[in-house]
C-alpha cells in the first residue's frame, strides 16, 4: 500500500485563551487528537459544523498555525514551519469567500504570475504560458488576464482562487467551503470543476464543507467532527448509507429531504445547541444533545475503533447505532 | 472615480504654492535676502513692491516667494518623513502583533500624550535654529497618526484571504506587507500625509514665530509673521501676506487631503447586485 | 372561496440607478391562504427579499413600489400611510431575518425587547409585559427563560437568537409571518430545530408563513406552494412536491439538477452534477425577452425577443416559459 500523501498522528491544536483579569486562562481545544491519512489522488471530506475545529485543522496542515502536540506528514516527511516554501510547493488552498481572498489591487496576471516568479521561475515567457495554460483550464478567457477582481462574479472569482491554489502545481488541495458562498446555480459548475481538476492534474483534496450533498459527491473518504474529535470515518458510501455514529446520524436527519432520498428518522436529530469549545461537556462531547445518551457517555470518552473494514466510530453504542 | 471640487480647488492652490517655490528665481522681483535698503523700509504694497516692504527694505513679495521654498520643503519633507516611520512601525506593529506590537502601541500612545509642537521645541532647543533641525525636529515627532491608522488597517486586513493565500504560497512577511497588505491601505495613509503636510508648515510658522525655527534674514513664512509682530496695527501687511500665505496652502492642503479621501476610500471590491 | 390572506397582484418595484430606473420586481403575483406556508425560492438578487420588504410597507430610496396591489385580508395596504403601516407592523405582519445579531438591539436585554411587543402593541405594563416575555421564550423552547429574559443577544448563541427573533415575531399573534432565509447563517443541526419550531408554533396559532430562501430543498419541505424568482420575475410556482418532482420551468429543473443532494450520487451512479451554464445576470444587464434565455438548454428565437407570459397549470400552479413542459 502506497504511503499516504498526508498523514496526521494525534494532532493537537490548543490555544490559551483570557487572562488574569478575565476569570483565569482556559484552553480551547480547537483540534483536539486528530489522526488522519490522505492518499495520493483521494478527496477526504471533512464534515463539521461550526466549532468543530476543521478551520483550525486545516491552517495546522497548512503550518499556519503551529501545533500543541502531535505529528504533520507530507509525503513521509514533518513539515516544520520553516521550509515554507517546499510546503507551498505541495499543499495549498481553495478559500469559502471569493469577495475576500482575492487582492483587490492585483490583475488575475499578476495574482498568477507572482507565485510562479517567488518560487524560481524566472523566463518570463515560461511563467506566461502556465499562467495562460492555468486560466485556460479554470474555465477563464485569455482578455480575462488583465482585470481586476472587482470586474468579476462570485463564481469567476472563485475560478480565480482555484487557479492561485493550482499554480504551483501542488498535490493536495485543501477547499475550505469552496461553493458556500455562491449562488446556488452556479455551483455545480465549480463543483464539477475542481473534480476534473482532480483527475486531470492527479490532486488529493481535503473537501471542507458543511454541506453534506457536496462533501457526498466529491469525497472517496469521509470524516467527521464534532468539538475537535472525529467522531466517525470512512468510505462515502458508508458514512452516508451506514452511519455508526448519533451525530453524523443528526446531520443527516436535520437536511431537509422532500424527496425521502435518505431513511433517517426525526428521533435521531439532534437536540440544543453545539457547546463551546472552550467548555466541551465531559465523555463524549455529544452527549447533551445525543437521543441515546447514557451514564458511560457522560464519564467515558468513546475511542474510535472500527465498525467494519476502514469504517470507524467514536460512539459508545457503535454497534447499535442504526 | 469622481473628482469633486475639493481636489479641483486645493489641487489648484498646492500647485500654485509649489509653483512659486519652484520659479521663484524667474518670479520674484528682487533678492529676498540682500536686496535691502532702508530707505524702503515698510512702504505699503504699490506697483514696485506688490506686497509693501518690511523693516529692513526687503521686498515681502520676493520673500514670500522665496519662502515658498522653506515651507514646503519643511512641510513635504518632514511629512514624507514621519509617514515612512509611522507606516512602517504600523504597518508590522499590526502585522506581527506580540511584544514588538505592544513596545510600538505603547510608544505611540506616549507620543500621542505629548503635543507634537512641544516635542518639536525641546528636539530645537537641544539641536538649534536651522532649516536641518527643523526638519528633523518635526519629522520624527509627529509619525503616530499615520501609525494608528496604519496599525488599524492592517488589523482589519489580516483576516482577508487573500493575505492568508499569500502566506501560503510561501510569501515571507516583509513581501506580503509591503506589495499585499500596504496597496490596500494607500487611501487614508496618503490622505493623512497631505494633512500632515499642512500641519507642518503650520508648525514652522509657529516654530519660527517663537524665534527657533528659520532665523533671519532668511525668508519663511513663519519668520515673517514673527518679525512682523509688533506691527500688526502700524503696518498690517506686514504679517498679512505671509498670513495669507500659510492660510492658503494649508487649505489648498487640506482640501486635496479631502478630496482624495473620496477618490481613493471606495476602492474596493464592490459586490455584485 | 375564502379570501387569501395575502394577495401580491402585479407588484412591480424599481429600483433607480444613477441614470436610469431599473425594473428589480416585476409582474410579481401570488396568494398566501389563512394558515398556509408558502415559499418564495430564488438567488441573491433575485427580488425575494425586495417582496417582502414591499409587503411590510419597508421599501426606501432607491427602491420604491413601481405598481401592483397588496391586499392583505380583503384591504389593499399598498397606499397605507406610514402610520397605518406601523400599526400593522409586528400586530398583523411580522418579519424575522437572516442575522439575528443586528436584527436585535445588542443593548437592550432580550426579554425586553420581546416585552416591547406588548406593550407597543397591546397596551399592557411593563410588568406584564415581561411575564408575558418569559412565557414566549418558554414557547420558542429557549431553556432557563426565567433567566434569560436579562441576558444581551451577544451572550447568546446564534440559534438562541434566532429562537428570540421568533418569539418577538410571534408575539402579537400575528397573521404572516415573513422569515428572510432565517436559518441561513446557523449550523446545519440548529437549522433543522428552528425550522420545525417555526412549523409548530405557526401552525398552532393559525400563523400564515411566507418563507424567503435560496434552499429549494429547505422551501419545499416546509411549505405548501412553492414559488420560484428569477431576475425579478416568478418564473415558477406549483405545490411542494411537484416543483421537485415534475418542474416545469428550465431553470427550476437546471437547479433540482445541479444541486448535490444527499443519496443522488448512488441513485445517479456518477459524481458529477448537471451544470447550469452562465451566470445570473445582473439588474442592469438584464437579458431581453426571457431573462433566463442566455443559460437555458431549450432556448428558442422567441425565448430572446420577448417575454414569456404566464401558463396557469393544475392545482393553481403557473409557468413562465415559451416552452413550459
Amino acid at each position: 500500500m502506497a504511503e499516504p500523501l498526508l498523514k496526521l498522528d494525534d494532532l493537537a491544536v490548543h490555544f490559551t485563551v483570557g487572562g488574569a483579569l478575565r476569570g483565569g486562562t482556559k484552553i480551547l481545544k480547537a483540534v483536539d487528537g486528530v489522526s488522519l491519512d490522505v492518499n495520493p489522488g483521494e478527496c477526504l471530506g471533512l464534515v463539521g459544523e461550526s466549532g468543530c475545529g476543521k478551520s483550525t485543522l486545516a491552517l495546522a496542515i497548512m503550518g499556519l498555525i503551529p501545533p500543541t502536540h502531535g505529528g504533520i506528514a507530507l509525503n513521509g516527511r514533518a513539515i516544520s514551519g520553516r521550509d515554507r516554501m517546499a510546503t507551498a510547493r505541495t499543499v495549498q488552498m481553495v478559500f469559502q469567500d471569493p469577495y475576500a481572498s482575492l487582492n483587490p489591487r492585483q490583475t488575475v496576471r499578476r495574482t498568477l504570475a507572482d507565485p510562479l516568479r517567488l518560487h524560481g521561475v524566472t523566463d518570463r515567457s515560461e511563467v506566461d504560458q502556465r499562467v495562460m495554460d492555468m486560466m485556460a483550464k479554470v474555465g477563464l478567457r485569455p482578455d480575462h488576464a488583465d482585470r481586476y477582481p472587482h470586474e468579476f462574479s462570485g463564481g469567476q472569482r472563485q475560478r480565480i482562487g482555484i487557479a492561485r491554489a493550482l499554480i504551483l502545481q501542488p498535490k493536495l488541495v485543501i477547499c475550505d467551503e469552496p461553493v458556500s458562498a455562491l449562488d446556488v446555480s452556479i455551483r455545480a459548475q465549480i463543483i464539477n470543476l475542481l473534480l476534473d481538476l482532480k483527475d486531470e492534474m492527479g490532486l488529493s483534496y481535503i473537501m471542507i464543507s458543511h454541506d453534506l450533498g457536496v462533501v457526498e459527491h466529491v469525497s472517496d473518504r469521509v470524516a467527521v467532527m464534532y468539538l475537535g474529535r472525529i467522531v466517525e470515518q470512512g468510505g462515502w458510501q458508508e458514512i452516508f448509507e451506514d452511519p455508526r455514529h448519533p451525530y453524523t446520524r443528526a446531520l443527516i436527519a436535520a437536511i431537509p429531504d422532500p424527496f425521502h432520498l435518505v431513511a433517517a428518522s426525526a428521533t435521531a436529530k439532534a437536540r440544543g445547541e453545539i457547546a463551546s469549545a472552550l467548555n466541551p461537556p465531559p465523555g463524549c462531547h455529544f452527549n447533551p444533545r445525543c437521543p441515546m445518551k447514557a451514564e458511560r457517555c457522560v464519564s467515558e470518552v468513546p475511542a474510535l475503533e472500527a465498525v467494519a473494514a476502514g469504517h470507524r466510530a467514536a460512539c459508545h453504542f457503535r454497534d447499535r447505532v442504526g | 472615480m469622481k473628482w469633486g471640487s475639493n481636489t479641483w480647488v486645493g489641487g489648484a492652490l498646492v500647485a500654485v504654492a509649489i509653483s512659486a517655490a519652484i520659479l521663484a528665481p524667474w518670479i520674484a522681483l528682487t533678492d529676498p535676502v540682500m536686496d535691502a535698503n532702508l530707505m524702503n523700509a515698510e512702504l505699503p504694497p504699490s506697483w514696485q513692491f506688490p506686497f509693501g516692504t518690511d523693516a529692513q527694505g526687503r521686498d515681502i513679495y520676493s520673500r514670500i516667494v522665496y519662502g515658498a521654498r522653506i515651507s514646503l520643503t519643511v512641510g513635504i519633507v518632514s511629512q514624507i518623513c514621519n509617514s515612512l516611520i509611522g507606516v512602517t512601525l504600523g504597518l508590522t506593529a499590526g502585522y506581527w502583533g506580540g511584544w514588538w506590537d505592544d513596545l510600538v502601541s505603547g510608544t505611540t500612545n506616549l507620543m500621542l500624550a505629548i503635543p507634537s509642537l512641544v516635542f518639536a521645541l525641546a528636539i530645537m532647543a537641544i539641536l538649534g535654529p536651522g532649516l536641518v533641525s527643523l526638519v528633523i525636529a518635526l519629522g520624527i515627532t509627529s509619525w503616530s497618526y499615520s501609525c494608528r491608522i496604519a496599525r488599524a488597517q492592517v488589523l482589519s486586513l489580516k483576516s482577508q484571504g487573500y493575505i492568508q493565500a499569500a502566506r501560503i504560497l510561501g510569501y515571507g512577511d516583509l513581501r506580503i506587507m509591503f506589495t499585499q497588505v500596504l496597496p490596500n491601505i494607500l487611501g487614508p495613509l496618503i490622505v493623512i500625509a497631505t494633512l500632515g503636510m499642512g500641519g507642518a508648515i503650520l508648525a514652522e510658522a509657529a516654530l519660527s514665530f517663537l524665534g527657533l525655527g528659520i532665523r533671519p534674514p532668511f525668508p519663511s513664512w513663519g519668520s515673517m509673521l514673527s518679525e512682523a509682530r509688533d506691527q500688526i496695527r502700524a503696518a498690517p501687511w506686514l504679517s498679512v501676506f505671509p498670513g495669507l500665505a500659510i492660510f492658503f496652502t494649508v487649505l489648498g492642503l487640506n482640501l486635496l487631503g479631502d478630496g482624495l479621501r473620496d477618490i481613493l476610500d471606495p476602492q474596493s471590491t464592490t459586490r455584485r447586485a | 372561496m375564502s379570501t387569501p390572506l395575502l394577495a401580491v397582484d402585479d407588484l412591480h418595484i424599481a429600483l433607480a440607478g444613477d441614470k436610469t430606473t431599473y425594473g428589480a420586481v416585476e409582474h410579481v403575483s401570488f396568494e398566501i391562504g389563512r394558515g398556509e406556508a408558502f415559499g418564495l425560492v430564488g438567488e441573491s438578487g433575485c427580488g425575494k427579499s425586495i417582496t417582502a420588504l414591499a409587503i411590510m410597507g419597508l421599501l426606501r430610496r432607491p427602491l420604491s413600489l413601481g405598481g401592483g396591489r397588496i391586499v392583505l385580508d380583503g384591504q389593499e395596504i399598498q397606499d397605507s400611510p406610514a402610520a397605518e403601516m406601523r400599526r400593522l407592523r409586528g400586530k398583523r405582519i411580522a418579519m424575522i431575518f437572516q442575522e439575528p445579531m443586528t436584527a436585535l438591539n445588542p443593548l437592550s436585554p432580550v426579554g425586553r425587547q420581546i416585552a416591547e411587543m406588548f406593550v407597543l402593541h397591546e397596551g399592557t405594563s411593563w410588568n406584564e409585559a415581561m411575564d408575558r416575555a418569559e412565557e414566549a421564550l418558554r414557547q420558542v423552547r429557549v431553556p432557563s427563560p426565567e433567566r434569560r429574559i436579562r441576558d444581551y443577544p451577544h451572550q447568546l448563541s446564534g440559534g438562541m437568537r434566532q429562537r428570540v427573533m421568533i418569539a418577538i415575531a410571534l408575539a402579537c399573534g400575528p397573521e404572516l409571518l415573513i422569515a428572510d432565509e432565517p436559518t441561513t447563517a446557523l449550523d446545519v443541526t440548529v437549522q433543522a430545530e428552528i425550522i420545525d419550531l417555526m412549523a409548530e408554533l405557526c401552525a398552532a396559532k393559525g400563523t400564515a408563513i411566507l418563507m424567503i430562501s435560496h434552499d429549494l430543498g429547505l422551501v419545499a419541505n416546509m411549505c405548501r406552494r412553492v414559488a420560484v424568482m428569477y431576475a425579478g420575475r416568478i418564473v415558477e410556482s406549483q405545490v411542494a412536491g411537484a416543483i421537485f418532482a415534475t418542474p416545469r420551468h428550465p431553470y427550476t429543473r437546471g437547479l433540482v439538477d445541479s444541486l448535490p443532494r444527499l443519496g443522488e450520487r448512488s441513485r445517479r451512479g456518477q459524481q458529477r452534477l448537471r451544470e447550469i451554464s452562465g451566470v445570473v445576470p445582473s439588474i442592469a444587464a438584464y437579458p431581453s425577452g426571457c431573462r433566463f434565455n442566455p443559460r437555458c438548454p431549450a432556448v428558442t428565437d422567441i425565448c430572446r425577443s420577448t417575454a414569456p407570459e404566464i401558463t396557469a397549470l393544475p392545482a393553481d400552479g403557473l409557468v413562465r416559459c415559451h416552452h413550459h413542459g
